[in-house]
């Protein structure tokens, strides 16, 4: 009877120690890995090479979507600023809603499920292999030798992806706005100059992007240098690495736009 | 993948970065280097500057001549005290006169310069003299509704001094 109630309490308190278990040790983590990476940093081949494929490889997914978005902007802005006369305003309203807020974050979401899962099962299954292990039988720290690498090309890439689906978000607006519908081509960019500033809305962009990059390679090598050794671990872990990516990205974004904004 | 091919990618992936970045500095945010001789000072005095902002243009014959540069209250004479960076390239007559105009019913706010007949021209940090203020939407409706109902306490009147 007694055991009845108990058990649930108990289940509770096991899970909420385990997550806050996971996140001091994901905070250890990312100490040791700013400890390492001056030492991935002095052998900069490494890094350039996850940039490659962290961020190079994003580009035509980066490039899709940012057009796609930014046309979708435009004809569902354009429909709503007609019915007010305000049609003029379309230009101000895809870059300001493109550089504050979607910009950062669905280029974030992107690369979390594009480069963020493809690293987690990357050093998954590298931890799966015993290649970690080996590393560190043969003194090299695989910290330093695979994690910082990559942490540091997702915190390099994630700004470079922003400003590309920016660039093509507006771009995007453009074709929809001027070319398809027919306004008038400097009335948009216009707008869009006298509406945007650069420190308010285009650095503050930047600035959430990297912010995002951080926490996403964060995550994605934390998951992947955590997961199971096994091939269900692997698994798991890598969607984890997805969903909690995601949350994060929204949660940090509210209190990015509560403190910037 | 042979290590040249991933530098020059990695190479053209942050050259992209870069020129996004300017692009949306340059094209998007309009950070056009304006120098400070490229541009000269005049100032303003108005009674009620309505919403006009700072890096709100000024224009002259619908044409962007410079932009407001600083927005302040002379607590002096309680009047709006607005300085503006005008570009080098236009000259005015020193009766110019400075109005607060609206761009469209609902837009924004900006300073229209309306030439005057003076050969001399306005030197820099001069202060254009004839000014008027903006339009307040509520001082206007009060305005109209003051009128509306002088005219209906006349009408009753008149009816009144019938009816004797």
């Amino acid at each position: 009877m007694l055991d009845f109630l108990i058990s649930p309490l108990r289940k509770l308190g096991h899970t909420s120690i385990n997550a806050i278990w996971r996140l001091g040790y994901a905070s250890r983590f990312l100490i040791s890995i700013l400890m390492y990476s001056g030492q991935s940093l002095m052998r900069f081949s490494l890094v350039i090479r996850e940039v490659y494929f962290a961020g190079v490889l994003s580009l035509i997914i980066i490039i899709v979507s940012g057009l796609f978005v930014g046309m979708v902007l435009g004809l569902q802005g354009y429909n709503t600023l007609a019915r007010f006369g305000s049609s003029d305003a379309l230009g101000a309203l895809v870059a300001l809603s493109l550089l504050r807020e979607l910009g950062p974050v669905l280029a974030a979401l992107l690369f979390a499920s594009r480069s963020g899962s493809a690293m987690t099962a990357e050093i998954g299954l590298m931890k799966t292999t015993e290649q970690l292990d080996a590393m560190s039988v043969m003194a090299v720290n695989p910290v330093a030798r695979v994690v910082a690498p990559r942490f540091w090309a997702g915190v390099i890439s994630m700004p470079v992806l922003a400003a590309l689906f920016n660039v093509m978000g507006i771009f995007g607006g453009y074709l929809v706005g001027v070319v398809m519908i027919g306004l008038d081509a400097g009335t948009y960019w216009s707008q869009m100059n006298n509406a945007v500033d650069l420190h308010f809305d285009v650095v503050n962009g930047l600035i959430k992007s990297l912010v995002f990059g951080i926490a996403v390679t964060l995550i994605a090598v934390f998951e992947g240098y955590d997961a199971t050794p096994t091939a269900a671990g692997v698994s798991s872990a890598t969607t984890r690495t997805v969903v909690t990516s995601a949350l994060v990205i929204l949660a940090l974004d509210f209190v990015l736009t509560a403190f910037m904004f | 993948m042979k290590r040249s091919t991933i530098d020059l990618w990695v190479g053209i992936f942050v050259a992209i970065g870069i020129a996004c970045v300017v692009f949306l500095s340059l094209k998007v945010a309009n950070l056009t280097p304006q120098s400070a001789d490229s541009t000269y000072v005049l100032t303003a005095d108005f009674d009620n500057i309505g919403g006009l902002k700072i890096k709100a243009p000024v224009k002259s014959s619908g044409v962007v001549v410079g932009r407001v540069t600083n927005v302040e209250l002379d607590t002096q004479r309680y009047v709006a005290h607005v300085t503006m960076a005008l570009d080098r390239h236009y000259q005015f007559s020193r009766d110019t006169s400075a109005e607060i105009l609206t761009s469209g019913l609902l837009g924004e706010q900006y300073v229209g310069l309306t030439e005057g007949g003076d050969p001399d021209t306005l030197k820099p940090g001069d202060r254009i003299t004839i000014t008027s203020s903006a339009l307040v939407l509520e001082q206007l409706i009060s305005k109209f509704m003051l009128s509306f109902a002088e005219k209906g306490d006349s009408n009753s009147g008149k009816n009144a001094s019938a009816a004797q």
